[in-house]
């Protein structure tokens, strides 16, 4: 079975539309809403603040912890059972790795930055939104960091290699790779790499700079959602 | 040849570049990368001759040495007092630096200060493990009795603050308030109650319209409308005059 076209009509180098807004929860020290085609993730950022129990305390930097979470409606009609799952704890770990590269957190010993991510509505590739709406949270916060991170997932369905799959691309019948790429804007470090199905070393190549490639465009939606927070309150600078 | 790549007073975000060669020192929210300069912050650019930072438009409060703060008394202990100063960190006040009384060894301090009470405080120092250390004996330090005690964003508290205290004292004047701006982004207010309300109203105005020009115009026709009384016009035009930094 091949793959010739993409079952939304996308081209293979296309990602879905993407929406990014920054200040959206008013409470929190930061936050922002990312949007990918039908995969809504949230973000709210507290802190730096005091870290307690004080064991976890780090002396030399700040500490970042990371809470991924599925909203309970929000798959496609199972119920998505909250709290905590070895899922959920993996993505929660992987995306605090994947952020932690471009933090300055030597500035603040001893407390914590809390990075809150909920997804009221997914349709795959959900740790990758929810990297894209931290990442903007904690500028938003005004946390130091040298950089914002994007990502995006890449990977295979049948012969075709592609970027953004959606639901329907993963559960394609037929040999299927889905690897979420998170990637630092200027350097182009990639801070998050895995993988799921199977892919040849080719394809995987090609794949990642084709990610590479498409955050560009991720990146001008972040920065344009921080930017639009200041000119829609103020107007002008 | 060095170059600046953005204008003074841009909105920047984390990453951006702000200027390349070597002919511009990086100061605050901003970092060096080999030839270039970076933002390491969501804020204003500000240029000042070579140097270059970043005001922050965002973040919470970090405690620095003489800054006068809000704090509120968190725990009463042998010999001071630990206070919650809005930051990631809580400060301690040692019972020599609280009042210039004798206190008798072993006293009641909470006859001083007690649980829940604010009181306005200088830093005196902070180390690298920001643990701060405050100051109660000063002109204008003390405890604060009735009012009400407001949060704000700290990166506006000059704004709210102006030049030479000029649009504080432009709300006070106005609501006949006594008010006490903490740089730790909490505001203590005392007046009658429907003046605290206008004044809060106006203070919370500043905050949301701060990067907006003609700031103190539109502060002071709020006041006069409001509490239908004239403001001096010597007052609005020294405050007009406000820079961001």
């Amino acid at each position: 079975m091949a793959y010739p076209k993409r079952l939304d009509g996308r081209k293979f180098n296309e990602t879905r539309e993407i929406e990014a807004k920054a200040g959206v929860i008013k409470r929190a020290d930061g936050s922002a809403m990312f949007r990918i085609g039908k995969t809504v993730a949230y973000a709210a950022v507290y802190g730096p603040r005091n870290l307690y129990p004080k064991f976890l305390q780090n002396p030399r930097e700040g500490i970042v912890r990371v809470n991924y979470a599925m909203m309970p409606f929000s798959s496609k009609g199972e119920r998505v059972r909250p709290g905590p799952s070895r899922r959920s704890k993996e993505i929660s770990m992987v995306t605090e790795k994947a952020l932690l590269p471009v933090l300055h957190l030597e500035e603040f010993p001893n407390a914590v930055v809390d990075v809150f991510i909920e997804l009221p509505q997914t349709d795959a590739g959900t740790r990758c939104a929810g990297i894209c709406a931290a990442s903007i949270a904690l500028a938003d916060a005004g946390i130091p960091m040298k950089d914002l991170v994007a990502a995006v997932s890449v990977g295979r369905v049948d012969e075709q290699v592609l970027v953004d799959l959606n639901y329907d691309e993963e559960a394609f019948d037929g040999k299927v790779a889905d690897v979420p790429l998170a990637v630092v804007q200027r350097t182009g470090h990639i801070s998050l790499l895995q993988m799921d199905g199977e892919i040849e070393k080719g394809q995987l190549i090609n794949a990642i700079k084709l990610g590479q490639e498409t955050l560009k465009k991720v990146f001008e939606a972040q920065k344009k959602a921080l930017k639009e927070k200041y000119h829609t309150e103020g107007g002008e600078e | 040849m060095g170059e600046i790549l953005v204008k003074n007073k841009d909105i920047v975000v984390p990453g951006e570049e702000l200027a390349s060669g070597m002919d511009f020192l990086p100061s605050f929210g901003t970092y060096r990368d080999k030839d270039k300069i970076l933002a390491s912050r969501l804020g204003l650019v500000s240029i000042d001759g070579k140097i270059i930072r970043i005001i922050p438009l965002s973040g919470k409060y970090n405690p620095r040495r003489g800054d006068t703060i809000i704090g509120k008394i968190e725990d009463v202990s042998y010999s001071g007092w630990r206070v919650d100063t809005n930051s990631a960190y809580p400060a301690m006040l040692s019972m020599k630096d609280a009042t210039s009384e004798f206190i008798q060894r072993g006293s009641d301090l909470t006859q001083y200060f007690d649980l829940d009470d604010y009181v306005v405080a200088k830093i005196i120092n902070v180390t690298s493990q920001k643990l701060i250390d405050l100051t109660t004996r000063g002109p204008g330090l003390r405890k604060l009795t009735g009012g009400r005690v407001i949060e704000v964003n700290t990166n506006k508290v000059p704004r709210i603050i102006g030049k030479q205290g000029s649009m504080v004292h432009m709300i006070k004047q106005a609501t006949d308030c006594k008010i006490v701006v903490g740089q730790n982004g909490l505001l203590w207010i005392l007046g009658e109650p429907k003046s605290e309300l206008i004044a809060i109203e106006a203070i919370r105005k500043i905050e949301n319209e701060s990067h907006l020009s003609g700031l103190t115009e539109r502060i002071k026709d709020f006041l006069e409308k409001a509490t239908g009384r004239k403001i001096e016009e010597k007052m609005a035009e020294k405050g007009e005059q406000n820079g961001l930094s």
